[in-house]
């Protein structure tokens, strides 16, 4: 049963082939027999999720049910849940208790999607590889060795183990994209604005953007479709309606002008990856697809400014962790100054006092303009390459991340090698573009992930194409040993 | 050594909104603490600000009253320190780019003459929460009913030369924050906090001297006291050979001094960048147009007004139009007595006077507009003299009822049936023939002093209440 897609359980709910509950139940059971392996979840909410598969089964014998009711889901634990623990992978929140929802989350509840859990992540959203949890690495299923990628790791090692049927996740630098990559699953960046930021933890504010973890384009067009769309209590959000995205995945994709990313293709990337995503080309121009060259070449910068931005942003962000109101307090304070420095000093790990300690130094009088207003400008370089891009093809390719999972610890003590690991999915934050990664050849017995960039709000295409894709490949279909 | 003093202030005002500036809680005062604090205003993980129209209407209105330029486009920024009353670690607020750009506003000095001072900007910002010091032992509690409270910072041009000016001015910037409905007004509440840039220089010099920010300023009296002060200190340091450093400091009105919070050296580095949660405010033409149309009629154009429709002097029309209650307080006495410069004359004498002595605002005098209207007009009418319209004003602030139910009420109507007061007269001059007599054989440039005895003696007979010009026009007749 966990082995169909959520799109395929879609239709045998509605068929009442099995009920939610059972459904339900099935994967609480999966969860308890492999999440101390991979460490995925951080809390399962079971009784929460036997109510709402009850109340989704209710729905489903009314005629009532949407593609989601009764779906079995996990969220990032970045997503704020009411009554629900809301850590963000930190020590800071080990005992917080989100008083609200978040829109996404609350979206996909009125959708009727049942969640089994909160997934573990990098600490407020800051890592490639999982290993900066408060809560410890998430395994790969693929190779226990290996990392999952990150942040959204505990998300897309739970979709590949098929824990859940899908699951949401965050990416501010590629945080859904990679480690989709990582664990050979589909994950989706949205246009920035498609879904609310209203309840989930900001990390970078001007880049920071929900979308669905799934194993296929299709789930991916199911989920996004149940948690995108303008939201009153975030002024960043788009006010424009929905796509139909379900309804463009069987457009034919003969004469679509896809532009290959010259950047992207050269020193860097892992031979194997390259050979994967020339595949990948060859299938999309077997399909009737147009390939064309083209260049983003203020590219290469976009690590550096996604390094001042990001943290700059977090460093407002995070002050208010302040042990004040919420999270975690130090023992006995002896003034106001110990409190604030104890509480974050015990309360961060060194990955998030680091990029706060970076951001603080780039807004810092003196400095401000020599890092932040000169990565602003560069950024608006890096969005322009696209838009000239933009002009020549209607699609953009290239590999995910440069290479596939590495060894845990492999790239713990060198965050430059770390921050690398996101050279091909940064600029498309940057740019505020919608980005998605779908499982290309293993190569060595590893998942491969292949990058798709749209233009802005055309997530119907992205999805139109790697539907298209995996209808002609098995890429996607291909499963990690030992979790039968 | 002839010193200048140069004074710039930066005012905040609270804007009068039903809600805060980025969150729908209500800014109602005096609440019980913290029951007006969303999650927003708690600063939980995950939420975000979404502006308050209303708040941007009132700063452009602001704008509009200073014939300032609204900018079509500006930016909120974030303020970064930390303080446990700031939940969010940083306070929204804008910083190179504000709503309100640079304006001018006319404060008349005490020798009559009037002196333009500059308005460099004004800009939106929520307020901060409130530390609660007294009641926790070895603890400070937190009210967050003030977070988020919209204020609107008016920074003026360092164009004082006196502590007077910079009183002027001030009350100038609370008359008109009042006038067009934006603020309270109230300084014991908190809706209007001034903080004063001091420095002096020798007289002549161009360059500014190191300037002191005195803070905790809460009426116009202590502002004026503050900056003496302050001005004194710095002479005083300056003269004994020191060097006046740039600084804030704290005014304490129970020692009447001001002492240093901290130096520069102790400043914080705020690190302000645009707040990535909220989009470039952009503000239309149209906008505007709808703002400047709902515009109530500023108090200069009022004076102006006063000054010719109802033919007051200068003074008068200044004195009433000195807050928007009492100019719309007068205009409806005017109107509802037939006769401005009498209204004029009751508004200033003898309502002054008495919520003066009763240390009442004039929005809450017992006597309201429409009664001393009335008593205007009865006055006007001649229903009643100068001299009982007191005894009947009394009474109306006594809460005995309305200007005509007094006079009915006390028999206190004029008399000036012509036969009752001619029997009047002819009873007095019986009464008092020998006066008579003298009266007409006296000489005529001493006879106006000694017709008051008659008028006198008629006036106590009726109790005041014989029309003295009847009275007068009658005795002269029969004394002739």
């Amino acid at each position: 049963m966990h082995n169909k897609t959520l799109a395929e359980l879609s239709a045998a709910l509605r068929d009442g082939e099995v009920s939610s509950s059972e459904l339900t139940r099935h994967m609480l059971q999966r969860i308890k027999t492999h999440n101390e392996r991979l460490n995925s979840f951080v809390t399962v909410t079971e009784q929460l999720a036997l109510d709402q598969a009850r109340a989704a089964d209710e729905r489903i014998a009314a005629g009532q049910a949407g593609p989601l009711t009764g779906i079995p889901i996990a969220h990032k634990d970045i997503f704020c849940t009411r009554d629900v623990r809301t850590s963000c992978g930190s020590r800071m929140l080990e005992n917080f208790i989100a008083p609200y929802d978040a829109t996404v989350v609350d979206k996909l509840r009125h959708a009727g999607a049942v969640m089994l859990g909160k997934t573990n992540m990098d600490e407020f959203a800051m890592g490639s590889s999982n290993e900066t949890s408060w809560f410890g690495p998430v395994r790969n299923p693929w190779d226990p060795e290996t990392v999952p990628g990150g942040s959204s790791g505990g998300s897309a090692a739970a979709v590949a183990a098929r824990l859940c049927a899908a699951a949401t996740g965050t990416d501010t630098g590629g945080s859904i994209r990679q480690p989709a990559a990582l664990t050979g699953i589909t994950g989706l960046k949205p246009t920035y604005g498609r879904c609310s930021r209203w309840g989930m933890i900001a990390f970078a504010s001007s880049l920071d953007q929900a979308g669905p973890m799934t194993r296929t384009a299709e789930d991916a067009a199911l989920m996004l479709a149940g948690m995108a769309g303008f939201d009153e209590r975030d002024s960043t959000s788009a006010q424009r309606p929905v796509d139909d995205y379900a309804s463009g995945l069987n457009r034919p994709i003969a004469g679509v002008r896809i532009g290959v990313v010259r950047e992207f293709m050269g020193d860097g990337l892992d031979e194997g990856v390259g050979a994967s995503v020339e595949s990948a080309l060859e299938e999309l121009k077997r399909l009737g697809a147009e390939l064309v060259e083209v260049s983003l070449p203020n590219a290469g910068l976009s690590v550096p400014v996604y390094y001042v931005v990001a943290p700059a942003e977090c460093s407002s962000n995070l002050a208010r962790f302040d042990g004040v109101r919420y999270g975690h307090r130090c023992d006995d304070p002896k003034d106001l100054e110990d409190l604030y420095k104890r509480s974050r000093s015990e309360g961060f790990g060194p990955e998030v006092k680091r990029r706060i300690m970076i951001g603080t130094y780039a807004l810092s009088a003196g400095y401000y303009d020599a890092y932040y207003l000169k990565a602003q400008k560069v950024r608006q370089l890096i969005a322009d390459d696209f838009r000239r891009a933009f002009e020549q093809c209607d699609l953009i390719v290239g590999p995910t991340a440069p290479g596939t999972a590495f060894r845990l610890g492999e790239k713990a003590d060198d965050p430059v090698s770390m921050y690398l690991s996101d050279i091909y999915t940064i600029a498309v934050n940057l740019a505020g573009l919608p980005g998605m990664s779908i499982p290309a050849a293993a190569s060595g017995g590893m998942p491969v992930g292949f990058q798709l960039i749209g233009n802005y709000f055309d997530e119907t295409r992205l999805l139109n194409v790697a539907h298209q894709l995996q209808l002609a490949t098995d890429w996607h279909r291909q499963k990690p040993g030992g979790f039968e | 050594m002839q010193w200048e003093t140069v004074i710039g202030l930066e005012i905040h005002t609270q804007l009068a909104t039903e809600s805060k500036i980025f969150s729908g809680s209500s800014t109602a005062f005096g609440a019980a603490p913290n029951t007006q604090a969303s999650l927003i205003d708690l600063g939980m993980p995950g939420v975000l600000p979404v502006l308050n129209k209303g708040a941007v209407r009132m700063a452009v209105r602001f704008g509009k009253a200073i014939g300032a330029q609204v900018a079509e486009r500006s930016v909120f920024a974030r303020k970064n320190y930390f303080y446990p009353d700031l939940p969010k670690g940083y306070q929204i607020s804008q910083y190179e780019l504000p709503v309100v750009g640079e304006g001018v506003v006319e404060i008349v000095l005490e020798d009559g003459s009037t002196k333009t001072v500059g308005v460099t900007r004004a800009h939106l910002e929520e307020d901060a929460g409130k530390s609660l010091h007294e009641d926790f032992h070895g603890m400070t509690g937190i009210d967050l009913n003030r977070a988020g409270t919209p204020l609107l910072e008016i920074v003026s041009e360092p164009d004082m030369r006196s502590a007077r000016e910079a009183v002027a001015y001030a009350k100038k910037i609370h008359q008109i924050v009042t006038y067009i409905g934006i603020c309270d007004g109230s300084m014991q509440e908190g809706s209007f906090r001034m903080d004063a840039n001091v420095s002096i220089r020798p007289k002549g010099q161009v360059e500014y001297g190191t300037r002191a920010e005195l803070k905790n300023i809460n009426s116009f009296r202590f502002l004026e006291k503050a900056i003496n002060f302050e001005v004194e200190r710095q002479i005083e340091v300056i003269e004994d050979g020191g060097r006046v450093i740039q600084e804030t400091r704290l005014y304490d009105a129970s020692k009447d001094e001001t002492r240093s919070m901290r130096t520069k050296e102790e400043a914080n580095d705020y690190r302000y960048f645009p707040d990535p949660d909220l989009l470039p405010l952009t503000i239309d033409a149209d906008f505007i147009a709808e703002v400047v149309a709902s515009m109530p009629e500023l108090p200069d154009a009022r004076r102006a007004r006063f000054e010719s429709d109802y033919r007051l002097s200068a003074y008068d029309a200044d004195v009433l139009t000195s807050s928007r209650a009492q100019a719309d307080y007068y205009e409806a006495v005017a109107e509802a007595g037939g006769d401005a410069k009498l209204a004029a004359n009751w508004v200033m004498g003898e309502l002054a006077a008495a919520i003066n002595k009763a240390g009442l605002d004039i929005t809450e005098s017992p006597v309201d507009a429409g009664s001393l209207g009335q008593l205007v007009a009865r006055i006007r009418d001649n229903t009643i003299s100068g001299k009982i319209a007191k005894d009947v004003f009394a009474a109306i602030w006594n809460g005995e009822g309305g200007a005509d139910e007094v006079i009915e009420a006390k028999g206190l109507r004029q008399i000036t049936d012509t036969g009752a007061i001619e029997a009047l007269v002819d009873e007095v001059l019986a009464a008092n023939a020998e006066q008579a007599e003298n009266y007409r054989s006296a000489d005529p440039a001493k006879q106006p002093k000694m017709l008051g005895f008659f008028v006198g003696q008629i006036m106590k007979k009726s109790q005041g209440k014989a029309n003295p010009q009847q009275v007068n026009e009658l005795l002269r007749k029969k004394l002739g």
